[in-house]
């Protein structure tokens, strides 16, 4: 991954979308008597963009859940990375490469926008507890060595005025993009953003767009997001993944999932 | 004016990283340094000293202790004079099997008991939060406190059921015991509390403290995160109990010199507990701030009617200053209810700005 260059890679954006990195096959997800998912099939691709959407209650963000981790599905198999997953759990989720930004922002409110973005490096860090009292030599290299890769990510999503302020006292706008960075510093090789425009001005959202497309091209990570802002969504992603009531109505490229009937009648209703 | 950092520039993320990265501080703290490495110890009297210093110092360890638990993991607990009583105890039986060995090595090791007792019943607080971690916690302050008293092995037998610190020496010094001075004592104290804090300060700025930060304040997400939820509590109650079985273990063997069951009731649970709210959770400044607040002031307020030639009777004394003390408590709370740490951070800023503050 290299965070060095910042200029844009010159030209149309490249891709080899053949190697499939997440296979969802069959996957049943319910709660009770709900189900919240019924027989989903999909995959990603490395270094795509994948939307998800579908109206209110589609079972979208279960989607995103069951792929991190935080929901085992009843029936169906997820394959990460071409092995079949058996338990998975957010730490397992997140050990193999998996980041995620939520919808409600979870950022953590007491701590200041870097340590909120070093948190993101809390997998990578090695040093154990004397090391850590003692401060002096290599725990004190290795917080350096991360804080270096850390300005990078600051340096990319262009916060570093608000470094030292505690997330709590930022606006929104930008603890969003505080998430991002955070999802970042983990270096995931798939990231997971929920609604990473929701609530967001139209100057707000083109820089969030950017941001997302510039990650994609620049660290190759492969993204799967939720939005709602349909033009944004159709302008950003390779492919689309539509949901409704926890089935899949459509999949494929903005422009054939734009023609569908049935998106078309999931959102705007039909005629009975 | 001051109080400014211009013309200082960090130019290593080292250097921007350090406890206190400006001169102003340091110098603070060297003053301070000075002070209670020299000056105390050359012009203070016994008295001072021995009710007022070397208290302060054990009970500002003890508030680190809970500190890290309350203040950076979130973890609520009322077991702190129970944890600090297992150091007390299980000092107090080192030293009956190794009486030879360093005393102050005895205190230190006997945190590691308490950190164990608190590993154990810090392992609830996976399942449960906020006030019914703290009833758990409870548990721990009553179950423990009836051992101290039942236990008849834990206190040797002795027939009024107390411990009774023998003499014991470091370094050819005689620290505990009738005979140690409290001179020798403050400073076996300093040091011990002056390392630990050390210890503390590095460990809350890494890694292990980002984490118990990133449990107190988001738990899912620390999780997605990669935290691992049980590990990194657990941790923070052994560390913690560390801090307040040492601080237990200072209290009866360099302080009071004897001690019973009662001396770690749940007052001392609540004392401690209040220094820490009140000096403001998640600071180890505001440890200190708060312990000097909760244990300076009241024998402030006790020495002024001799002072100035009043006459009033001491059980007077003792209930206008309960009052006075617990007055100011809630008017602190209601001022700023992050604490003193808060306070002083937002007056910082303010002399930072003066005389221009936009």
């Amino acid at each position: 991954m290299g965070l060095m260059t910042l200029e844009r890679p010159g030209g149309k954006r490249r891709r080899h979308l053949d190697e499939v990195l997440l296979a969802l096959e069959g996957v049943s997800l319910r709660f009770g008597g709900v189900n919240a998912l019924s027989d989903i099939s999909f995959d990603i691709r490395k270094g795509e963009i994948r939307a998800i959407i579908g109206p209110n209650g589609a079972g979208k963000s279960s989607m995103l859940n069951v792929i991190n981790g935080f929901y085992q599905p009843q029936e169906g198999t997820i394959r990460w990375k071409g092995r079949e997953r058996r338990r998975m759990n957010p730490y397992l989720a997140a050990s193999t490469g998996i980041g995620r930004t939520f919808q409600n922002i979870a950022l953590f409110k007491g701590m200041s926008t870097l340590d909120n973005v070093m948190s993101g490096r809390a997998l990578k860090m090695r040093r154990g507890l004397f090391w850590q009292l003692v401060w002096i030599g290599p725990a004190r290299r290795e917080e350096i060595e991360h804080r270096r890769r850390v300005e990078e990510i600051i340096d990319f999503l262009e916060i570093e005025h608000i470094r030292r302020t505690p997330v709590g006292k930022l606006p929104y706008g930008l603890q969003k993009r505080v998430e991002l960075a955070r999802a970042l510093a983990m270096e995931p090789e798939l990231l997971l953003l929920d609604e990473p425009m929701a609530g967001m001005n139209l100057e707000e959202k083109e820089d969030m767009a950017r941001f997302i497309l510039e990650v994609n091209e620049q660290f190759g990570t492969t993204i799967a997001l939720i939005e709602h802002d349909i033009g944004v969504v159709m302008d950003l992603s390779d492919r689309i993944v539509v949901l409704d009531y926890g089935r899949m109505i459509a999949d494929g490229t903005p422009q054939k999932v734009r023609r569908e009937q049935a998106v078309i009648d999931a959102y705007l209703g039909v005629a009975h | 004016m001051l109080y400014r950092e211009t013309g200082q520039f960090r130019t290593s993320y080292a250097a921007d990283q350090a406890i206190f990265p400006l001169r102003q501080d340091r110098i603070g703290l060297a003053a301070i340094a000075l002070v209670a490495a020299l000056a105390v110890p050359l012009l203070a009297d016994d008295f001072f000293i021995n009710t007022i210093m070397i208290p302060f110092l054990i009970f500002a360890l003890a508030s680190i202790g809970l500190n890290l638990l309350t203040g950076y993991a979130g973890l609520l607990s009322l077991g702190t004079g129970a944890f600090m009583g297992v150091g007390a105890y299980a000092c107090y039986k080192l030293t009956t099997f190794f009486p030879e060995v360093n005393v102050l090595l005895l205190i230190l090791l006997s945190g590691f008991f308490s950190a164990g007792i608190g590993f154990v019943f810090g392992l609830p607080s996976l399942r449960i939060k906020g006030f019914y971690l703290a009833v758990a916690t409870l548990a721990a302050q009553f179950f423990l406190d009836w051992c101290f008293n039942r236990i008849g092995w834990l206190y040797n037998y002795n027939a009024s059921g107390a411990i009774e610190v023998p003499t014991r020496e470091a370094f050819g010094i005689v620290l505990t015991g009738p005979t140690a001075t409290p001179l020798a004592r403050y400073m076996a104290v300093l040091a011990l509390v002056v390392l630990m804090t050390w210890l503390a300060s590095n460990l809350v700025r890494g890694r292990i403290g980002r984490s118990w930060m990133m449990v107190r304040d988001m738990d899912i997400a620390a999780e997605l995160m990669g935290i691992r939820l049980l590990r990194t509590k657990l941790l923070a109650f052994a560390v913690s109990s560390f801090y307040c079985g040492v601080a237990g273990a200072m209290m009866v063997f360099l302080w009071l010199g004897a001690a019973e069951a009662s001396s770690f009731g749940i007052n001392v649970s609540f004392q401690v507990l209040f220094m820490v709210i009140i000096g403001g959770l998640g600071s180890l400044l505001g440890s200190f701030m708060g312990a000097a607040f909760i244990w300076i002031l009241p024998i402030v307020i006790r020495a002024v009617p001799a002072t100035l030639g009043l006459d009033i009777g001491a059980a007077t004394v003792e209930h206008v200053s309960f009052m006075l003390v617990g007055g100011l408590i809630i008017f602190i709370l209601i001022a700023e209810p992050h604490g003193f740490a808060r306070l002083w951070q937002v007056a910082k800023q303010k002399m930072r700005t003066w005389p221009f503050p936009y």
